[in-house]
């Protein structure tokens, strides 16, 4: 065990947020990474940020080439990756200068002197060098030849230059382990594994992280070390988890619940890819992993999975959306299951690929020719995608109609811990195929269920039961095609009557803190943490907030109108122009939404939120 | 697929639905050899199923008394082939048009073939877009007048053959829309062969093309205009069979048995399964005499054969048998 045995002083801590950043190719990723599951296995609650650029590579120092990691890590509940900087663990000088105005006054900023060069200081656009004219003189620097140490400290392992560079990072870690009272056994341990065939560099990295720890012990800019106590949470065994690995395990965890086989159709899109990336790995448990040619056959290869009676999703993000559209309104017609999931990212167009946005609702809702309602559902923290894309599969198989997933890209690459749910503990997952029981002759292909309306499900390869469905409007009985004027109108309100029944399936919507007060602040998908504690906090500070959030969005909780009514104002959070907002209006006319809205690819910061919350109370 | 027990005819594949093609259109004849062809396939008639896009053509799993699903403009292969995978053991079938494959589902139709998988793909080519009431296609010839070219159309064509063979296939025939007797067969053939199969049908639209293919299939010209290859016989044809095809440098070439002191032992012998695409190439390419029946059919392993080896590879190597394997392996700590 090594640990942080020091004779400096150590002072206790609740909460701290760390940033680290640098060029693309510097390893922020992994570093952050590696920090956050450290805390994470030491007991603190934690939620974390990756921020990087589209490019894969982009020019060496350039600003827009910036890559980073944020960690929010707790002895407290901790539901954001945190807004102002504590420590800022900086690479270069473009990382400084594009992340420098989120570092609180005062506090610490740790840099790579090395790479303060003139050629580097001139890509990131600074006139003279921030180190030497006074511009960081509000915060505490520490200035470390890391670059250079790290040479230093690998000169005899007899290692090529890159491979000795590309280590730095890991000075920069042991420091922050340090700095924090962190072990460094796990991170020893990963070397280790990811390394197994190449223990030189195992060892390299081994010994760059030490020698960043025991750099920081003796240094005297760094007068003491934190320390911030296992959080409060229940008991049990955690894993730490970001959202789209838990969408992946929770399809996983549904298709070993129904007893159907997954098969996943899909095209690589930033950022939903990753599910795409977990469930190629799972042969054993016999998913179909089937990476398409293109969205629309992504999607269509679903639904021919679904008619053949595999448990069908297709993983995609907003583009992608737009192009299944079509296809998306066939299997709303078929009855067929199908869960669609959404990775929102910015848009419109292209967008912003790696960067988070709610801009998607409208196209989930209404994106589709025709009347075409789905049940649409969303997530709103990294581990809850577990549950969401279980809840998205049980709709489906139980209701025989299509799911719409919403999640994002914040929650889906923010991780967080996640209290290991066993299969046994998941609700049962009824479907609806015939397992080739039942009387053929008196079986119509659209009858349907007198509760929620939903149709049976008769697969090829089940004797007597054969048919034919399309995408042509079908008789309400027998499915063939019909263009009896009244027949379709009365098929458009069946498929629209079996979406609304579904709210008698869902849990009734709960307002938190407050169940009425002076203002109710509503939300949806992945910007629960950082409404939750903007509105814990000014409950905290004597004010009579509530918050709603939805992950029902179609159809709402039945007792939505009744929350409301409870509430003095009502506003409406969301990471884009007011889509949700002008949903609510137009389903509730007695009441008046205000709004707030971010169109940055940036979460929600809390001090944002309750100053706004401040504005409509006072 | 399990032995059939029961011994099937047409009308068993016949569905209560009534055909709404106009009337004497080849689609007739193609449906009718496919409910010819199904009960001699060893198929059970349960685990048959049609998929098909959208245009005249596509209305054919209606038809058909099997499961069957009529999908949206150009994505049969991609449905086709989610219904292979989730179950390989049915008997799959794409229904397609010129405009549906080879124009919006263009992508589809080449990715299908370039994977392999044990599907049948039947082409209706009339060279025009029917159901959309006759503008014209990727098969329409230069100079073809149609809504969209009233003045002659200046796209260059598509030939099905040559894009499937630039795709990998390794199944491709052709036939007449007006050979019943043949058409049956190669359906037969074309279920029996392992892999993907793309059966091109030269088929006639008596309302906005009429006779497009007059000069090859009508039955006065047929013997004459068309040479139908069978594999491991020679490249003869003609109303004297006293025609056929030899290979002069590069090129092929039509002589005549017994003239030059040719002798049909000069002929070349068909080899459908020869791996090398060459001879299929200019096969397919041949404006006279247009080759019909089994152009090429060679055989590889599946891509449902490829991921099921692999998936019982990855089974028999894992630790994980149940999700809660997977949930709780790794990188756990208590709280």
């Amino acid at each position: 065990m090594i640990t942080a045995k020091t004779k400096k002083q150590q002072e206790v801590l609740e909460a701290v947020v760390i940033r680290f950043v640098g060029d693309s190719g510097d390893g922020m990723q992994l570093t952050g990474t590696q920090f956050s599951d450290t805390s994470a296995m030491f007991g603190n609650d934690i939620a974390t940020f990756p921020n990087y650029p589209a490019e894969i590579r982009a020019p060496q120092g350039s600003l827009y080439g910036v890559s980073g990691f944020q960690v929010h890590i707790g002895s407290v509940e901790i539901s954001t990756p945190g807004e102002d900087l504590d420590l800022l663990v900086c690479m270069n000088p473009a990382a400084l200068k594009t992340n420098l105005s989120a570092l609180k006054a005062g506090h610490t900023i740790i840099i790579d002197t090395d790479s303060f060069t003139k050629k580097n200081l001139e890509k990131a656009l600074y006139a003279s060098n921030p180190l030497e004219d006074g511009s960081l003189n509000n915060y505490r620097v520490i200035e470390v030849a890391m670059t250079s140490l790290t040479k230093e400290a690998l000169k005899d392992m007899g290692l090529d230059n890159k491979s000795i560079t590309r280590s730095k990072n890991m000075f920069a870690l042991g420091m922050v382990y340090w700095m924090y009272d962190r072990d460094m056994n796990h991170t020893l341990d990963f070397f280790d594994k990811k390394f197994k065939t190449k223990p030189l560099i195992a060892e390299a990295n081994s010994k760059v992280l030490k020698t960043g720890f025991y750099f920081a012990e003796t240094l005297e800019l760094i007068p003491n070390s934190f320390t911030i106590s296992p959080s409060k949470m229940p008991k049990g065994t955690y894993r730490i988890i970001n959202g789209n690995q838990a969408t992946a395990w929770g399809f996983l965890a549904a298709a070993e619940k129904s007893g159907l086989e997954l098969f996943l159709g899909s095209y690589p899109i930033t950022p939903a890819s990753d599910i795409l990336h977990e469930l190629v790995k799972h042969k054993h448990f016999g998913v179909k992993a089937f990476q398409a040619e293109d969205e629309i056959a992504g999607i269509t290869s679903s639904i021919g999975a679904s008619f053949a009676g595999d448990f069908a999703i297709t993983t995609t993000s907003g583009p992608g959306l737009a192009l299944k559209g079509e296809a998306v309104g066939l299997a709303m017609i078929l009855e067929l299951p199908l869960v669609i999931v959404n990775v929102q990212r910015g848009g419109p167009s292209t967008g912003l690929p790696t960067k988070t946005e709610q801009s998607d609702l409208l196209q989930a809702l209404y994106g589709r020719n025709g009347e075409s309602p789905l049940i649409v559902i969303a997530a709103s923290t990294p581990a809850d995608c577990f549950d969401w894309a279980y809840e998205a599969a049980r709709l489906t198989l139980e209701h025989m109609t299509p799911v719409l997933l919403l999640t994002d890209g914040y929650i889906a690459n923010g991780s967080e811990p996640w209290k290991i749910k066993s299969i046994n503990e998941m609700p049962s997952i009824t479907h609806k195929q015939i397992s080739g029981g039942g009387n053929p002759e008196k079986w119509n292909v659209y009858d349907r269920d007198a509760v929620t309306l939903a149709r049976e499900w008769a697969i090829p390869g089940t004797k007597g039961f054969e048919h034919r469905v399309g995408g042509l409007e079908k008789d309400k009985t027998s499915g063939n095609v019909s263009y009896v004027p009244e027949n379709h109108e009365y098929m458009t309100h069946i498929r629209a009557e079996k979406v609304d029944r579904v709210q008698n399936s869902i849990p009734d919507l709960k307002s938190d803190f407050n169940d009425e007060g002076d203002l109710l602040v509503v939300g949806w998908g992945g910007t629960f943490g950082s409404l939750h504690s903007a509105t814990k906090q000014l409950n905290d500070e004597g004010y009579k907030i509530g918050h709603v959030h939805f992950n029902y969005i179609n159809p709402l909780p039945k007792n939505t109108e009744a929350v409301f009514s409870k509430f003095k104002k009502i506003i409406v959070c969301e990471l884009n122009n007011g889509q949700l907002a002008s949903v609510l209006r137009s389903k509730f006319t007695n009441f008046e939404f205000s709004q707030h809205n971010k169109i940055q690819g940036l979460p929600f910061g809390v001090s944002e939120l309750t100053q706004k919350f401040k504005s409509l109370i006072n | 697929m399990t032995e059939v027990a029961t011994k099937y005819t047409f009308r068993d594949f016949t569905s209560d639905q009534e055909v709404r093609w106009c009337p004497g259109c080849d689609d007739y004849v193609i449906l009718r050899s496919m409910q010819k062809a199904l009960p001699e396939m060893g198929v059970k008639k349960e685990d048959v199923v049609f998929i098909s896009g959208i245009g005249c053509s596509s209305r054919f799993p209606y038809y058909i008394d099997s499961y069957g699903m009529h999908g949206i403009h150009g994505r049969a292969p991609a449905i086709a082939s989610g219904v292979k995978l989730a179950n390989p053991d049915l008997s799959v079938w794409v229904i397609t048009g010129d405009g549906d494959s080879l124009a919006i589902g263009g992508n589809h139709f080449i990715h299908v073939l370039r994977r392999n998988l044990d599907l049948n793909i039947i082409l209706f080519n009339n060279e025009i877009y029917g159901l959309t009431k006759g503008q014209f296609s990727p098969t329409s010839l230069i100079g073809q007048k149609t809504k969209t070219s009233p003045y002659g159309n200046t796209q260059p064509p598509f030939s099905p053959g040559e894009l499937a063979l630039g795709a990998q296939a390794r199944f491709f025939a052709r036939i007449g829309g007006n050979t019943p007797k043949e058409m049956t067969q190669l359906f037969i053939d074309a279920e029996k062969y392992k892999g993907t199969s793309l059966i091109e049908v030269l088929q006639n639209c008596p309302i906005f093309n009429d006779g497009c293919y007059k000069n090859i299939t009508d039955k006065a010209v047929r013997a004459d205009k068309q040479i139908h290859l069978e594999h491991g016989k020679p490249m003869i044809f003609g109303k004297e069979r006293n025609k056929g095809l030899v290979l002069n440098g590069l090129k092929l070439e039509v002589i005549t048995i017994g003239e030059n002191g040719i002798a049909e032992s000069d002929l070349l012998i068909h080899d459908a399964k020869e791996p090398d695409s060459t001879l299929h190439s200019m096969l397919v390419k041949l404006e006279y005499p247009v080759a019909t029946g089994i152009i090429r059919a060679v055989e590889e392993l599946t891509f449902e054969e490829r991921e099921e080896a692999l998936t019982n590879e990855v089974k028999a190597s894992s630790k994980f048998n149940k999700v809660d394997d997977l949930f709780f392996s790794g990188e756990t700590y208590e709280v």
